[in-house]
C-alpha cells in the first residue's frame, strides 16, 4: 500500500499554470486507473485529467477555481503500489484528437455554491441552531457536510431530538444554493457564484477587449430580400447538401469585401504597434453553448464555397456544444462574426475579439415596410452591426466597409462574381 | 552539522505524536519524529498500558488469594505468593512489545524516525542532538507533542522512598506500608493494586472525597471497595512531609503520622513546555499548557500542539484523535476538532466510565440508572456492585452523557462515546438488541429505564 501524488501535468504550448473547473473526486472517493480525476481549464480548452493509479483518494491540491501550476499536487492517492515519496507526472499529450483533451464548457459554468449561504431544507422539524451549539449529527454526516462546505447549524434535522440525517444533508444538496422556494414571502440572502473556467476566460477576453480597444460601432439596415429568394433557390435545389443559412452568405460577402478593405482581417499588435494583415480569412463564429460563449474558426473561409461554408460551420458549432472543440478550432481567427440568431434585436454592439480590428454582428431578419419611392412594399430587412478597433480603423473606413457588405448582401449576385466589387 | 528536512516534524513519540506521525507517513507528507526516550511515551512506557499489566497481576493475586480462603465457588487452591521483580520484567516484556511494534509501524509509514532531544531553534528549525552528533531539521510544519511529567511538591520530592507513579509500577518487591498521596485515579489505580498485592496503603487527599472530578454517586462503589480492600482514605489531609517510616499529614483533626515504607506522590501532570526552546517561540499559553484552535493550530503559524502539552483532559485516546486530526489538517483536508465525546476511564476497583455530561453539568435534564444487581452477566461474575446511569434530555430523549461504575466496563466505554457520538436518543439504545449474559445489557436497560419500560428491574 503506498500514496503518491498525482501532480498536474504539462499541458503543452508552454502552458505554465491551469485553472481547475471540476473535481470528479474527493476524498476517501475509490478510483479505478484511467478515472477522471479533475477538469482543469488551459487557455481555451478544458482538459481532464485521468488517474495514475486505482486507490483511494486522500487529499485534492486545490479547490475550483483555484490556478494551480504545472507540477503542483492534483491530489494524494494511496494505491496498492509504492508509494511514500514516489511522485507521479502524468503526461497528457496536446494532440488534438486525445479524448483526456476536450473542451467542457458545461461543466464550468456550474455555479458554485458558497457555504455561508447553504439554506437549510424546507420542511424542517426544527430552526437552526444559534451559534455555538453544535448541531446533531453523526460523525459520517458531520464530515460529509465539512467536506462539501456546509455549515450544519444552519441545517435543520428532521430525526430524533433534531439530529441531521443524511437525508436532510441530502434536501441541502438538492435545494442547491437558496434553497427550496418558499413562496410568497420576502426573500433574503444573496448568492455568491464564483467566475471560474470558460466564464472566466470570457470575463477576461471581454474585458480586455473593452478596456483596451476604443470601439466605434456602425449600424446599417441590409434588405435582404434578394439574398433570401437566392438562399431559397439554392436550397430547394441542393439535394444532399447542407440546408444554406444565413451565414454562408455573410461569410462569402465578408471574403468579397476583405479584398476591398484587407485592413478589417488583421490583428493590432498595440505593445508592438504593429498591425499584420492577414491574407487567408479565418473567421470567428461565435457560438452560445450551455457553458458560454466560444469562438470557433472557419478557416480559409475564402477557399470555400456556400455548401461547404455551411458543412464547416454546423461542424463547428456541434464541436463547440459539445465540448468536443480542438484547440486549433478555437484559435486563429481573423476576424469574427456574431450572430443572435433569432434573438439578435435591432442592433447590437459587438465586442471585437482581441486581437482582431473588426466584427461583424448580424441582427434579426423581419419583414419590414419599406418606401420603393411610390409606395410601402414588404421587404425582409435585416440590420448589421459591425465594430472597429477605432485606433486603427477610421470612421470613414469603417462606413465604407459596412456600405460594402450591404451592397454585396443587397445584390447577392455580386458576392460571387469575380469582377471588383 | 548535518541538515535534514521535511514537511512534518513531530517532537515527541507518545500516543499523540506517534500517531500524528504514522497518519502523516499514511499521506504521503514527508515526516520526522524526534523522540528522546522510548517510542510510546508516558502512556505505552510508564502510565496506561504497564499500570494495567500490574493492575491485572495485581487482581489476578487478589482472586488467588481469595479462592485460598473459603469461598462461594467451592474451590480450594493454596495461598499466592508474588515475585514481583518477576511481574514487572513481565510488565516490561507487554511495553517492549509495544513499543517495538510503534517503531515498526512508523517505519512502514515512512516515518523517518530520529532518537535525540530536540531543542526548537526557531518556528521551522529544531536542533537534535542525536548519537551521530547534532543534526540540525528544517519544516514546514512543527508538532509540538511532549507530552507531562508528574507534578511534584514540594514538601515530597521524588528520590528515595518517594515515588513516582514511573517508580511505582517498576518496584522490585510489594511495599508493606505504602502511602499515596492524591486521591485522583492515578494514586487510586496503582494505590488498590498495590492493596491487592498485599501492601498496607493509606490514600491522602486534600479535597473533601476521593476522584473528585465525579460525583459522590460514581465513587461510592469504589470507596466501598477500597474499604473492603482494607485501604484507609484520608480526606480533607495535606501531606507535608516524609520522615523516614512516616508521612506527615495535616488533618482538620491537626497533624497525623502515617507509617509508610514508600510514599506514592500522585498529584495531577504538568505539561512539559520547557527546557527544549519552546519559551522562545512566544507560543499562546492558557495557564501552563500551549493554547491551541480546533485545528491544534498554536498562535504561531506552521507550529502546532496535541496531547498533554495542550492540557486537559490529558488522556491518551485525545492526543491520538488530535494527532490525527493535525496530520491531516498538514495534508490539505478540510478537518476540525468537533467530538462530541471524550470517554474517560478510571481503572480503579470497580471501573468507572464517563463520558459527556454528568448530572451536576446539566441540571435540568433527567437521570436513569440501573444496577449490576439486576444484570445477569454480573452476577455470575461475582460482582454486581455498580450501576449503569445515562443522562438526557427529557423532552427529546437526547443522550447526554454516560456513566458507569462497575468491574469490567471500561470495555463498555466505546459504546458509550459511540452513542454520544452519533447523537442517540434512548429509544435508539433501547431498540439495539443487546447480547445476553453481557454487562452490555445494562445499556439497554437503562435507556429503556429512561423510557419507563425498564424489564428487569
Amino acid at each position: 500500500m503506498g500514496v503518491s501524488n498525482i501532480r498536474v501535468p504539462d499541458v503543452g504550448e508552454g502552458v505554465a499554470e491551469v485553472e481547475l473547473v471540476e473535481w470528479h473526486v474527493k476524498p476517501g472517493d475509490t478510483v479505478k486507473e484511467d478515472d477522471v480525476l479533475a477538469a482543469v481549464m488551459t487557455d481555451k480548452a478544458t482538459v481532464e485529467i485521468p488517474s495514475l493509479y486505482t486507490g483511494t483518494i486522500v487529499s485534492l491540491g486545490a479547490e475550483i477555481g483555484e490556478t494551480v501550476a504545472v507540477g503542483a499536487t492534483l491530489v494524494t492517492i494511496e494505491h496498492g503500489g509504492e508509494g511514500g515519496d514516489v511522485t507521479a507526472e502524468i503526461e497528457v499529450e496536446p494532440e488534438q484528437d486525445t479524448p483526456a483533451e476536450t473542451a467542457k464548457p458545461a461543466t464550468a459554468s456550474k455555479p458554485v455554491p458558497n457555504p455561508a449561504v447553504a439554506a437549510p431544507a424546507s420542511g424542517s422539524a426544527r430552526a437552526p441552531r444559534a451559534e455555538g451549539v453544535a448541531p446533531l449529527a453523526s460523525p459520517a454526516v458531520r464530515a460529509r457536510a465539512r467536506n462539501a462546505g456546509i455549515d450544519l447549524r444552519q441545517v435543520a434535522g428532521s430525526g430524533p431530538a433534531g439530529r441531521i440525517t443524511q437525508g436532510d444533508l441530502d434536501a441541502v444538496f438538492a435545494a442547491g444554493p437558496g434553497g427550496a422556494s418558499t413562496g410568497g414571502g420576502k426573500r433574503q440572502g444573496s448568492e455568491d457564484i464564483r467566475i471560474i473556467g470558460l466564464r472566466r476566460k470570457i470575463a477576461d477576453r471581454m474585458a480586455l477587449a473593452n478596456s483596451r480597444i476604443p470601439h466605434i460601432t456602425v449600424i446599417e439596415e441590409i434588405d435582404v430580400t434578394a439574398l433570401e429568394d437566392l438562399r431559397a433557390t439554392m436550397n430547394q435545389t441542393r439535394g444532399d447538401k447542407p440546408k444554406l443559412t444565413m451565414l454562408p452568405f455573410v461569410s462569402a460577402t465578408l471574403c468579397r469585401a476583405l479584398l476591398t478593405h484587407p485592413e478589417m482581417n488583421a490583428h493590432f499588435d498595440d505593445d508592438a504597434g504593429v498591425v499584420t494583415r492577414h491574407n487567408p480569412v479565418h473567421i470567428g463564429v461565435a457560438t452560445m453553448t450551455e457553458g458560454g460563449l466560444v469562438v470557433p474558426v472557419l478557416r480559409h473561409a475564402e477557399a470555400l464555397g456556400p455548401f461547404a461554408t455551411a458543412s464547416e460551420i454546423a461542424r463547428l458549432a456541434e464541436a463547440a456544444r459539445t465540448g468536443k472543440a480542438k484547440r486549433d478550432e478555437l484559435s486563429g481567427s481573423t476576424i469574427t462574426i456574431t450572430s443572435l440568431g433569432p434573438l439578435g434585436a435591432l442592433a447590437t454592439t459587438p465586442i471585437i475579439n482581441h486581437p482582431e480590428v473588426a466584427i461583424l454582428g448580424i441582427n434579426k431578419m423581419a419583414v419590414r415596410p419599406m418606401w420603393d419611392g411610390q409606395q410601402f412594399v414588404p421587404r425582409k430587412m435585416m440590420n448589421i452591426s459591425a465594430s472597429f478597433d477605432h485606433r486603427v480603423i477610421d470612421g470613414w473606413d469603417a462606413a465604407s466597409f459596412v456600405a460594402l457588405v450591404k451592397r454585396l448582401l443587397e445584390n447577392p449576385a455580386m458576392i460571387f462574381m469575380e469582377v471588383e466589387a | 552539522m548535518k541538515h535534514e528536512s521535511c514537511k512534518i516534524l513531530i517532537i515527541g513519540a507518545g500516543p499523540g505524536g506517534y500517531v500524528c506521525a504514522i497518519r502523516a507517513g499514511q499521506l504521503g507528507l514527508d515526516t520526522i519524529v524526534v523522540e528522546e526516550a522510548r517510542a510510546g511515551g508516558t502512556c505505552l512506557n510508564i502510565g496506561c498500558i504497564p499500570s494495567k499489566a500490574l493492575i491485572h497481576a495485581a487482581e489476578e493475586f487478589h482472586v488467588a488469594a481469595h479462592l485460598a480462603a473459603g469461598n462461594d465457588l467451592g474451590i480450594t487452591t493454596t495461598a499466592p505468593a508474588i515475585d514481583l521483580r518477576q511481574t514487572v520484567a513481565w510488565k516490561d516484556g507487554i511495553v517492549k512489545r509495544l513499543t517495538g511494534g510503534v517503531g515498526t509501524l512508523l517505519k512502514k509509514a515512512r516515518v523517518r524516525s530520529i532518537a535525540g532531544r530536540a531543542q526548537i531553534v526557531d518556528g521551522k528549525t529544531v536542533d537534535v542532538e542525536t548519537a551521530d552528533g547534532p543534526l540540525r531539521i528544517t519544516t514546514e510544519n512543527l508538532v509540538i507533542a511532549t507530552g507531562s511529567h508528574p507534578q511534584t511538591i514540594p514538601a515530597l520530592p521524588f528520590g528515595g522512598d518517594i515515588l513516582s507513579s514511573t517508580e511505582a509500577l517498576s518496584l522490585d518487591a510489594v511495599p508493606a506500608r505504602l502511602a499515596v498521596v492524591g486521591g485522583g485515579y492515578i494514586g487510586l489505580e496503582i494505590g488498590t493494586a498495590m492493596a491487592k498485592l498485599g501492601a498496607q496503603v493509606t490514600v491522602v487527599e486534600a479535597a473533601g472525597r476521593i476522584l473528585p472530578q465525579y460525583d459522590a454517586e460514581l465513587t461510592r462503589p469504589v470507596m466501598q471497595r477500597l474499604e473492603a480492600l482494607g485501604v484507609t482514605v484520608l480526606c480533607n489531609a495535606r501531606a507535608e512531609g516524609f520522615e523516614t517510616g512516616h508521612l506527615v499529614v495535616a488533618t482538620d483533626d491537626g497533624p497525623q503520622k502515617i507509617a509508610a515504607d514508600k510514599v506514592l506522590v500522585t498529584v495531577g501532570r504538568a505539561p512539559v513546555t520547557q527546557g527544549f526552546g519552546l519559551e522562545d517561540l512566544g507560543l499562546t499559553m492558557t495557564g501552563r499548557h500551549l493554547d491551541v484552535d480546533d485545528r491544534c493550530r498554536t498562535s504561531m503559524h506552521g507550529v502546532y500542539a496535541i496531547g498533554d502539552v495542550t492540557g486537559d483532559p490529558m488522556l491518551a485516546h485525545r492526543a491520538m484523535a488530535q494527532g490525527t486530526l493535525v496530520a491531516e489538517a498538514v495534508a490539505g483536508y478540510r478537518t476540525n476538532w468537533d467530538k462530541r465525546a471524550i470517554p474517560a476511564v478510571c481503572f480503579t476497583d470497580p471501573e468507572i466510565v464517563t463520558v459527556g455530561l454528568l448530572p451536576e453539568e446539566t441540571p435540568d435534564s433527567a437521570v436513569a440508572m440501573f444496577p449490576f444487581a439486576g444484570n445477569g452477566r454480573a452476577m455470575t461474575l461475582g460482582r454486581d456492585d455498580g450501576f449503569v446511569r445515562v443522562v438526557y434530555d427529557a423532552d427529546t430523549e437526547l443522550v447526554l452523557g454516560i456513566q458507569a461504575v462497575g468491574a469490567g466496563v471500561s470495555e463498555l466505554a466505546g459504546e458509550f462515546a459511540l452513542a454520544l457520538e452519533m447523537a442517540a436518543t434512548l429509544t435508539d439504545i433501547a431498540d439495539t438488541v443487546h447480547a445476553h449474559p453481557t454487562l452490555g445489557e445494562t445499556v439497554q436497560e437503562v435507556a429503556m429505564k429512561g423510557l419507563g419500560r425498564a424489564l428487569h428491574i
